[in-house]
């Protein structure tokens, strides 16, 4: 009724046109950097680039992938993402399957829930963090990009909230007919959830693609250093000293950051609309208790 | 008959609950959460161990076993440092801000976006919002520092506008405190609204058409309905963020910031990475993290509590 009324249909050209701006402030700053990134040295450099391009050309792309530097931390990057997540995958819903389990058929599964929780709430800290790094041997490697945070107990707690979702009559049927937990696991639980463990991958990939912060303390050699770590020291940080000058001088030039920064940031642009989809569901389920 | 079924069942669960646990041994279980366990054994427990660094005088040839102790030290010239007294101010002012705009601008976006009947525009103001969220903030911290800068997109359009001289925005102190809060209201907004709007989904319809009856326009409505509905999730929200009152958001803060803007713009985390790991301070540098850490555990865990104590809210 209300929404026939005048004053309520004011409000409502007034409301659609507010949610208009404001949603489109939200894109534009990514649409402003894609034409840089897609104009002529020139008029960019002079600030006449809007949400247009001026004098269109491709050559920022083709001097970035030529690039050395900025080709093999893409490979880091590629390579960080899928071993991470693919191992943090194994590891998290083998936990979460067992962790699901009522704490009357396994009976330290509060224990092991404690165990988990309590490096929620408390860790070491960034210095003794780096320290162990070091210690470890790690420097430099992989490893210190994907073992530290391959435990993500709120991925945990995520899937195995989906695990006790699943019907236990399945499992039960299984159990008669002879199958251990594993196999119960294996062929029950992981196909039958198969919506929940593409969502949390997929945060786990859109993590690793943006982490930045390890790659800058653990990596010191340039040709480790993943993407990320790499915009944050050339783009971000101006900082040239880690890199052969000769190779990175070009890079600092505003279209050629600018389509760096596009390409770096491809990626979750083209995965977004699947997370779209899924977040919502995800935080959802996350939400609901037994 | 249907309590018959349930009963059944409840029977039927319980006794094979009986014969799996007889039957069914668990050491697969054990060995399912044991990778798991190591890993967070090594990666979060024993950087744990590492704090009594912040009682000595760590020095990386002597290690943690052999380092002389200290005691309070680090902890006495750190409450007697003025600079550490200021990003702790820092810290709590850009955390509080943060904090009450991403509670007040999700809320009144939630609302606004809730007039909205056409589902088509709806989902398409969503997919636009929500974007920012994703992107980190490598990316957008290359992306503003572009656009911010002296003869950047935007300092363009407002000396088009309005005539004003180009804004320092990224060096000075006062300009810099906006951006940070602006920009990460600007990043979340969006995705904070997810929460309302499932609260708005959850209002019984029967409600607005009583109102509707007795003659309640929409605004009312908004204010006697919708409003009352909204506050117990907001006050859950508000609750948990209590745990984050020493997050400012290292990432935002470390991506934008430089030294022009140390006074205003350093916080306790960006402080720990420079001091402690990158001058090698690893003594006072973890001292610094322990205090954070310790009030923020006292933080989380009171605010759980009273989360639970509110709104029963558990989440596991």
């Amino acid at each position: 009724m209300y929404h026939k009324t005048l004053p309520y249909r004011i409000f409502s050209i007034f409301n659609y046109a507010f949610l208009a701006i404001i949603s489109v402030l939200c894109v534009l700053p990514m649409l402003h950097l894609l034409m840089v990134s897609l104009s002529s040295q020139a008029p960019a450099n002079a600030g006449l680039v809007k949400f247009w391009p001026i004098g269109f050309t491709l050559e920022a792309y083709t001097k970035t992938f030529g690039n050395a530097n900025f080709l093999s931390s893409l490979w880091v990057s590629v390579e960080r993402t899928v071993l991470g997540t693919a191992l943090a995958m194994v590891v998290n819903t083998a936990a979460a399957y067992a962790l699901s389990k009522e704490a009357h058929t396994f009976r330290a599964r509060n224990i092991y829930m404690w165990y988990f929780v309590i490096t929620m709430l408390f860790t070491g800290g960034l210095i003794p963090s780096y320290i162990l790094i070091l210690k470890l041997g790690l420097i430099n490697t992989l490893a210190a990009l994907i073992l530290p945070g391959l435990v993500g107990v709120y991925n945990v707690i995520l899937l195995l909230n989906f695990f006790r979702a699943v019907p236990k009559d399945l499992e039960e049927a299984a159990f008669m007919d002879g199958a251990g937990y594993l196999r119960s696991f294996i062929s029950i639980y992981l196909p039958i959830s198969l919506p929940a463990i593409a969502t949390v991958s997929l945060f786990i990939m859109v993590g690793h693609w943006n982490a930045y912060f390890d790659g800058l303390i653990y990596i010191k050699e340039s040709e480790n250093l993943p993407l990320a770590s790499f915009m944050q020291t050339i783009i971000v940080q101006a900082d040239m000293t880690k890199f052969d000058p000769s190779l990175v001088a070009n890079l600092s030039q505003r279209t050629i950051r600018a389509s760096q920064i596009f390409i770096g940031a491809l990626p979750i642009l083209l995965v977004y609309p699947f997370l779209q989809r899924f977040f919502v569901k995800g935080i959802v389920i996350g939400a609901v208790k037994e | 008959m249907d309590m018959n079924t349930t009963q059944q069942t409840a029977l039927n669960t319980g006794s094979h609950k009986m014969t799996k646990r007889s039957n069914k041994p668990t050491w697969i279980l054990h060995l399912m959460v044991l990778p798991a366990a190591i890993l967070v054994f090594i990666f979060s427990y024993l950087p744990m161990s590492g704090i009594v660094m912040a009682f000595q005088d760590y020095k990386a040839a002597l290690g943690i076993t052999g380092s002389p102790w200290v005691g309070l030290k680090h902890f006495q010239y750190m409450f007697q440092n003025e600079y550490f007294l200021q990003i702790t101010w820092n810290t709590l002012f850009f955390a509080c801000s943060k904090i009450v705009m991403n509670l007040a601008v999700p809320f009144i976006f939630a609302l606004l976006l809730n007039e909205v009947r056409h589902m088509g525009f709806k989902r398409s103001i969503q997919t636009f919002v929500y974007l920012p969220h994703f992107l980190s903030w490598v990316t957008l911290g290359g992306i503003l520092i572009d656009m911010l800068a002296q003869t950047g997109i935007i300092n363009q359009f407002l000396t088009s506008i309005f005539g004003t001289k180009p804004i320092f925005f990224l060096g000075d102190g006062f300009w810099f405190r906006l951006t940070i809060i602006f920009s990460d209201v600007w990043k979340e907004f969006g995705f904070n609204t997810i929460i309302f709007l499932a609260a708005l989904a959850g209002i019984n319809p029967a409600l607005y058409e009583a109102a509707e009856v007795d003659g309640a326009g929409r605004f009312k409505q908004t204010l006697y309905i919708t409003i009352p509905s909204l506050i117990p999730i907001t006050i859950v929200v508000a609750t948990l963020a209590l745990g984050n009152v020493l997050n400012a958001n290292f990432d935002q803060i470390f991506n934008l910031y430089n030294p022009l803007v140390y006074q205003q713009g350093d916080i306790i985390d960006t402080f720990v990475y420079r001091e402690g790991l990158l001058t090698g301070q690893f003594s006072f540098g973890t001292a610094v993290s322990l205090f954070k850490s310790v009030i923020s555990l006292i933080l989380i865990v009171v605010s759980y509590r009273l989360a639970y104590k509110f709104a029963g809210y558990r989440i596991f």
